[in-house]
């Protein structure tokens, strides 16, 4: 299809390089530099999507992040798809293939629109809450279809072939924005030496100076860009990122920019070389931030003003002028001040007709209005565009005389036949990004728009701030660059301040005029689109006041006003106006809302950044890793370390399942000899003449008497009496001990006694040291575990000599190494400690020697189940948090008498913890040896009572012993300890109940005899 | 001070070591040597490392008689020994990183440990729980941006300097000890992940991995 | 994504370094013992929720591993300054403003938080319940 609408000469497109692209299946043809909007403009393509909630056809309105239609899905493959891509925004490139996302079956035709067409006396504001709230059942019916029409894009099904990453910067003055107030800034800020960052989010810098007919230093403004863009390249200290959005605006002076970095080359990075990301998340920590962002062209709210043709005044001239396209033959432009009389010089000076400039001021008059006047271009005064005709395509405009103030048309009705509307209703500063601060913007009844309001370490200048004409604009953003980076510290000289020249222009005063009135009331005129995203009316807005919404923050959330990606970019300042009308009440009074990141939707993808797959997470290892993968271990994840799970066998060519794997383990640790790597426990190196004292404060038990050499182990409480992590503490030195903790507790633990070692006992001398990286720990455990190491150990291992909770030093496989006597499983054990860098060696020489004992590896599963079996807890499994040793009935581990009153004590006498009700720690046998209860499972007394039950506890560790054949289980339960021998019932999700019997949760080995022997 | 218990964790005979990144290279097979590589990574093992807990002054006092240098003072900051084999680095106002060739570390802390007397301190060594990365090349501070909330540019992070710092979702010792090299001072368990992060960040500037 | 100003490491370094540890000046009760059941459900579970000055417990986690204290605005998020362990604030209360107390802008005590647990507010208690 040839380009029908794009001009023989001009713009800054390419036209050596034809693109070829692809919308809604058709086939069309473009340029280099062109955006997917101004290729679509230049084929006469006016239906872009159809809108959310009527299913109205819609055109471009905007040229840039502001667009609120064409909003579409891009991806030619599946893997590639990427919804909510504004075509403004979007570079052509070879290949290019876009989709509306609304519309069904397509947008030319659109079942939908029947809704539309039936108006919004069907669809009003609050529709769907109150429609299809009751049944609330039923909401899942309606919503499916629902969702099918109105459609918001969709996420790829396939993964995403790309990659992301993320990169942390740092600099004096970030400056956002390179427009003529940007450019300027850093430029100024860059001369001085300081440290700048300069985005944009265009595909070029410039911004207005791209398609501007002013002259600076008395070349084209765009000229002069290049000048400016080529000598900040050339400095060191600057970095230049086109092509990216500053997205968020976070405390203190953090702020994320969205670098799209192959996008404008295809649907994927380039591939062949080395591979690249394809987005960028810069993490940028600015000391000084220069806001640079501009002002939105505010459109004009009148019925139908949604017919595709009807565009904003700023975007049409941005279309002839930068992108060589005319969206039109004839014009109508409506306007409200002087700068938005240059659509009509350009749409004039392209060779087009205008056939009318409507322009809401009873006197207008400026330099660019006399310039209009003299081409002889025609001027309604006091008058605006009230009403749009045509369906397809904007097909005439009702011009009429109005008065502003009694909100009223007042003269007649005069119909202009054009194509193309274009509107101005003045300028909003794009506050978004400063509101992300949570600073309230500050209204201007001098430029008619919020303004940002303080957030220190910003510096707004130009449009953003209201200051529109161009040499007012260089010479704020030149001061704004000096005090930024004054702020930032950098010293600044006055040569490097020179301000380019700039013939400054005559306007005359804008109006102000958000909805233009209509010859009937807004709720019977023809719809006013507020919020063309979100199909939010001015009628909408009426119907919200007057059913009692006055906080616009509420009658955003009714209408949906400003939600969603578009975050009111051209529909706010309009809507609040609106409300204020109704209300009675200013602008300012009514309040804007808050404007939230993201400015501009961020893919998943740059959100993630390389912290996706396998570097989603850290995957810690332990010493033996190696050697566990070989063995075909499964396994299961502890915080962030990969323990073995699991060691299942292949016999006859048949693998295990985890079931038989376990069963096998635990039978070994019993009768023979089992070995588990335990490198994972947490461990402090604690030294101090005070160590002592300070384990008794923050352990429930007495420390004073442990002698060297000897182990003990301690429950460690919060203040609150409820447990926190437990593990053993040995005696290395008189003033040294090494403390164990759990595998997930170590670094909270840690940072425990650090906390109450700065802040509340500073005056106990004693330093803590992590030294669970240094250390590989093997436990070696069983019946035979005395025999194997005596084999390869010249330690005494004499049980008289070498008791239960001792440990001694020595050497293991010739590795110098520390061996703790002390047991999880309840048989004789043996943990053997070595610096990590020989653990290795000394594992296999265990297996080397262990093979005739049977020597079985075994992983936490085997271990959860033989500590499970004699009724040794693990902290956070069977605790959460709410339990107190007593609870336990660990009262063998607690040192009341203890001269100090340690943490926890004092609150294991308050009432909540003395109740005769807590939830005890006590096992469950099932009736049924067969049954193996649920983990998490509700304990009843009485199976029989009506829903809800009385729960009165629940099952924390549930195994299958293979030593003892049947299922077993710990739980807590309501004075359980008082409830031994009694029988409890759980109910399950399926209706069965499962009965079980109230013991002891010591199962094996009541007495502790196997593990002294 | 007396009544702690020292320990050479350094065998006597020559048992075979395995540094914590043995299971990543063996993994890897063959280690990346890209032509025109922007980064270049090691591995230096086995290293001697010590933590030295306590009062700045007497601290100082001890390394200056049995190292012959000075407690860096300054938040931060790292000092070498002419050799460059030998440094001490700032971790705390009561804590410094020492790191000396392998098999120093050991009569280091004993010679220390006399140094001190009776004054309140500790010693520690972590020799098997941490390890230490260089990192060169002219795209070093690019990966190390992409890795790490730190900010490495030349003027705020000069030679000399050194942090411990966010390093992905791990922490790091990172460190400057010269024009060319950074270097990172990472916990044995993390080493895996650290490395396979680095040359993720690397793969658009091509990488070399020396052993 | 806070800037904080390490009083230790002597310079800003970024909230991903940091653990805050919530309200700072609690100090526990010297003798526990001693303490009411109110007062040590006090100490252990009530705290300030000031709309404007509030100091904070915070830890350099990921750095000298020091605790400290901030004191900060919980509306703009500044943090007004940063200090030792055992320092005091120099920024309190005293400093709000007569406009600053208008606008409803309130300051942490740290003291006492709960009425019962007030030991002037116990002996009212025992004069009600008698």
């Amino acid at each position: 299809m040839t380009q029908v609408n794009r001009l023989k000469q001009g713009g800054r497109i390419d036209r050596s390089r034809p693109l070829k692209f692809v919308f809604n299946g058709q086939q069309y043809a473009g340029y280099g530099g062109d955006t997917l909007a101004s290729a679509l403009l230049a084929n006469g393509v006016d239906i872009v999507n159809r809108s959310f909630k009527y299913s109205r056809p819609r055109g471009i309105v905007a040229a840039g992040a502001e667009e609120p239609n064409a909003v579409v899905q891009l991806g030619a493959t599946e893997a590639a798809q990427v919804p909510n891509v504004r075509a403004t925004q979007q570079a052509l490139y070879q290949g290019l293939t876009a989709r509306s996302t609304n519309g069904w079956p397509n947008v030319q035709r659109d079942l939908m629109g029947m809704v539309g067409k039936l108006s919004g006396t069907f669809m009003p504001p609050g529709f769907y809450y109150k429609t299809f709230m009751a049944p609330a059942s039923l909401w899942m019916t309606y919503e499916k279809y629902i969702r099918k029409s109105a459609g918001l894009g969709r996420s790829p099904a396939e993964p995403d072939p790309d990659s992301y990453e993320h990169i942390n910067q740092h600099c004096d003055v970030l400056i956002i924005g390179a427009g003529p107030a940007g450019l300027t800034a850093a430029v100024t800020a860059a001369r001085n030496g300081a440290r700048v960052i300069f985005c944009d989010e265009q595909e070029e810098m410039g911004g207005s100076l791209l398609d501007s007919r002013e002259l600076i230093d008395d070349m084209p403004a765009a000229q002069w860009v290049d000048r400016i863009l080529d000598e900040l390249s050339s400095l060191s200290n600057v970095t230049l990122l086109p092509r990216t959005t500053a997205n968020g605006y976070h405390d203190h002076n953090f702020v994320t920019l969205h670098e799209r970095r192959t996008e404008h080359l295809g649907d994927s990075a380039p591939t062949g070389g080395r591979r690249q990301a394809r987005a960028r998340l810069h993490r940028v920590r600015a000391s000084q931030v220069v806001l640079a962002a501009g002002a939105h062209e505010r459109p004009l709210v009148y019925a139908n003003n949604d017919v595709p043709g009807n565009l904003l005044a700023g975007a049409v001239s941005t279309y002839i002028r930068r992108y060589g396209v005319m969206p039109g033959q004839k014009l109508v432009l409506s306007v409200t001040n002087d700068h938005a009389y240059r659509t009509a010089l350009d749409w004039q000076e392209a060779g087009c007709e205008v056939v009318a400039i409507a322009d809401a001021r009873a006197n207008p008059k400026g330099e660019l209005v006399e310039k209009a006047q003299s081409l002889g271009i025609r001027i309604i005064a006091q008058s605006a565009v009230i009403e749009a005709k045509g369906s397809n395509r904007v097909s005439a405009a009702c011009v009429a005389k109005i008065d502003a103030d009694s909100f009223s048309v007042v003269g007649r009705v005069e119909e202009l036949a054009c194509d193309t509307i274009a509107s101005s209703g003045g300028y909003s500063p794009v506050i978004h990004l400063s509101s992300h601060t949570g600073t309230r913007p500050l209204w201007r009844d001098d430029i008619l728009g919020f303004v940002p309001g303080e957030v220190k370490g910003l510096t707004a200048t130009g449009g953003v701030r209201g200051v529109y004409p161009l040499h007012e604009v260089i010479r704020d953003a030149a001061d704004a660059g000096v005090r930024a980076t004054l702020a930032a510290g950098v010293k600044t000289h006055a040569e490097a301040t020179t301000l380019p020249q700039v013939a400054a222009r005559q306007d005359g005063e804008a109006c102000a005029l958000y909805q233009v009135p209509h010859r009937k009331p807004s709720m019977r005129a023809p719809k006013q689109f507020v919020d063309l995203q979100n199909d939010v009316t001015a009628a909408g807005i009426e119907l919200a006041t007057r059913e009692g919404f006055e906080s616009i923050e509420h009658i955003k959330r009714y209408t949906a006003m400003g939600f969603g990606t578009d975050q009111g970019k051209l529909g706010n300042i309009n809507g609040m106006a609106i409300a204020a009308r109704c209300l009675k009440r200013t602008i300012p009074e009514v309040g804007t809302t808050v404007f939230r990141p993201n400015y501009t939707p961020v893919t998943f993808g740059a959100i993630a950044g390389r912290h996706c797959r396998d570097l989603f997470d850290p995957e810690r290892y332990t010493a033996l890793h190696q050697w566990h993968v070989e063995q075909g271990a499964e396994f299961e994840d502890v915080g962030q370390w990969k323990r073995p799970w699991y060691f299942p066998r292949t016999v006859n060519g048949k693998k295990e399942t985890m079931h038989e794997a376990v069963s096998r383990e635990c039978l070994a640790v019993r009768e023979h000899i089992g070995i588990l790597d335990a490198s994972t426990l947490g461990k402090i190196d604690i030294q101090g003449p005070d160590a002592r004292e300070f384990l008794g404060r923050v352990y429930t038990n007495k420390w004073a008497k442990l002698d060297v050499g000897r182990v003990r182990y301690g429950l460690m409480c919060k203040d609150d009496g409820m447990l926190m992590d437990d593990g053993t503490t040995s005696c290395l030195g008189e003033n040294h001990f090494l403390m164990t903790t759990t595998t997930g507790g170590a670094a909270g633990v840690m940072e425990w006694m650090e906390l109450w070692h700065q802040t509340e006992w500073p005056e106990l001398d004693v330093y803590f040291t992590s030294v669970t990286d240094h250390w590989a720990t093997m436990t070696v455990t069983g019946p035979d575990a005395r025999k194997l190491l005596a084999e390869i150990t010249d330690i005494d291992l004499d049980k008289d000599q070498f008791k239960f909770m001792d440990w001694r030093e020595g050497t293991v496989a010739g590795v110098p190494a520390r061996v703790f006597r002390i047991s999880f499983t309840g048989e004789l054990s043996y943990e053997i400690n070595v610096q990590a860098n020989y653990a290795m060696h000394v594992w296999k020489t265990l297996f080397e020697h262990g093979e005739k004992y049977e020597l079985t590896p075994y992983g936490t599963e085997t271990m959860h189940v033989l500590r499970a079996e004699k009724g040794l807890i693990i902290v956070g499994q069977d605790t959460d948090g709410s339990v107190t040793p007593e609870d336990l009935g660990m009262q063998w581990a607690i040192g009341y008498d203890k001269p100090f009153t340690w943490i926890g004590k004092r609150a294991l006498s308050r009432p909540d913890t003395r109740r005769a009700d807590r939830k005890q720690f006590v096992g469950l046998k099932p009736k049924d040896a067969k049954v193996v209860l649920e983990e998490g499972a509700q304990i009843v007394l009485d199976p029989n009572q009506s829903i809800p039950m009385a729960m009165v506890g629940h099952v924390t560790s549930s195994y299958y012993s293979p030593t003892l054949g049947h299922g077993f289980a710990l739980a807590v339960v309501k004075g359980g300890h008082q409830r031994m021998g009694e029988t409890v019932y759980l109910p399950m999700v399926d209706g069965t109940v499962y009965e079980a019997e109230i013991v002891s949760p010591v199962f094996v080995d009541p007495k502790g005899e196997r593990q002294h022997v | 001070m007396s009544d702690v218990k020292e320990f050479d964790t350094r065998p006597a005979g020559n048992p075979s070591a395995e540094s914590p990144l043995a299971w990543t290279f063996h993994r890897q097979g063959v280690l990346p040597r890209d032509a025109n590589a922007g980064v270049r990574l090691r591995e230096k093992s086995f290293l001697g490392h010590l933590i030295l807990r306590g009062g700045a002054i007497i601290l100082d006092e001890a390394v200056r008689e049995v190292l012959g240098m000075a407690l860096p003072a300054r938040p931060n900051t790292l000092t070498l020994d002419e050799s460059g084999e030998r440094s001490i680095q700032w971790l705390s106002p009561d804590e410094w990183l020492v790191i000396v060739p392998g098999g120093e570390e050991f009569a280091l802390e004993s010679r220390l440990r006399k140094a001190m007397g009776q004054a309140h301190y500790s010693i520690i060594n972590v020799s098997g729980g941490q390890t230490v990365f260089t990192l060169q090349g002219e795209k070093a501070r690019e990966v190390l941006m992409k890795s790490t909330l730190y900010d490495v540019h030349t003027q705020a992070f000069p030679v000399g300097k050194g942090v411990s710092t966010v390093f992905a979702k791990s922490t790091v010792v990172l460190r400057r000890p010269n024009e060319d090299s950074w270097e990172l001072v990472v916990r044995r368990s993390f080493a895996d992940y650290c490395y396979r992060w680095l040359l993720d960040a690397a793969a658009e500037y091509g990488a070399i991995v020396e052993r | 994504m806070f800037h904080i100003y390490c009083p230790y490491c002597e310079e800003h370094r970024e909230e991903e370094e940091f653990h805050p540890k919530g309200q700072a000046h609690i100090q526990r009760p010297v003798d526990p013992e001693a303490c009411s059941d109110e007062a040590w459900g006090d100490y252990l579970f009530f705290r300030d929720n000031p709309r404007g000055i509030h100091h904070e417990l915070w830890v350099h986690a990921v750095g000298c591993r020091k605790f400290f204290n901030i004191t900060r605005h919980t509306v703009s998020y500044e943090i007004l300054e940063t200090y030792k362990m055992g320092e005091k604030p120099s920024i309190t209360a005293a400093d709000l403003s007569e406009k600053d107390k208008q606008a409803g802008v309130q300051a942490a005590s740290g003291g006492w938080q709960t009425v019962g647990a007030r030991p002037e507010s116990e002996a009212l208690n025992k004069e009600a319940r008698a």
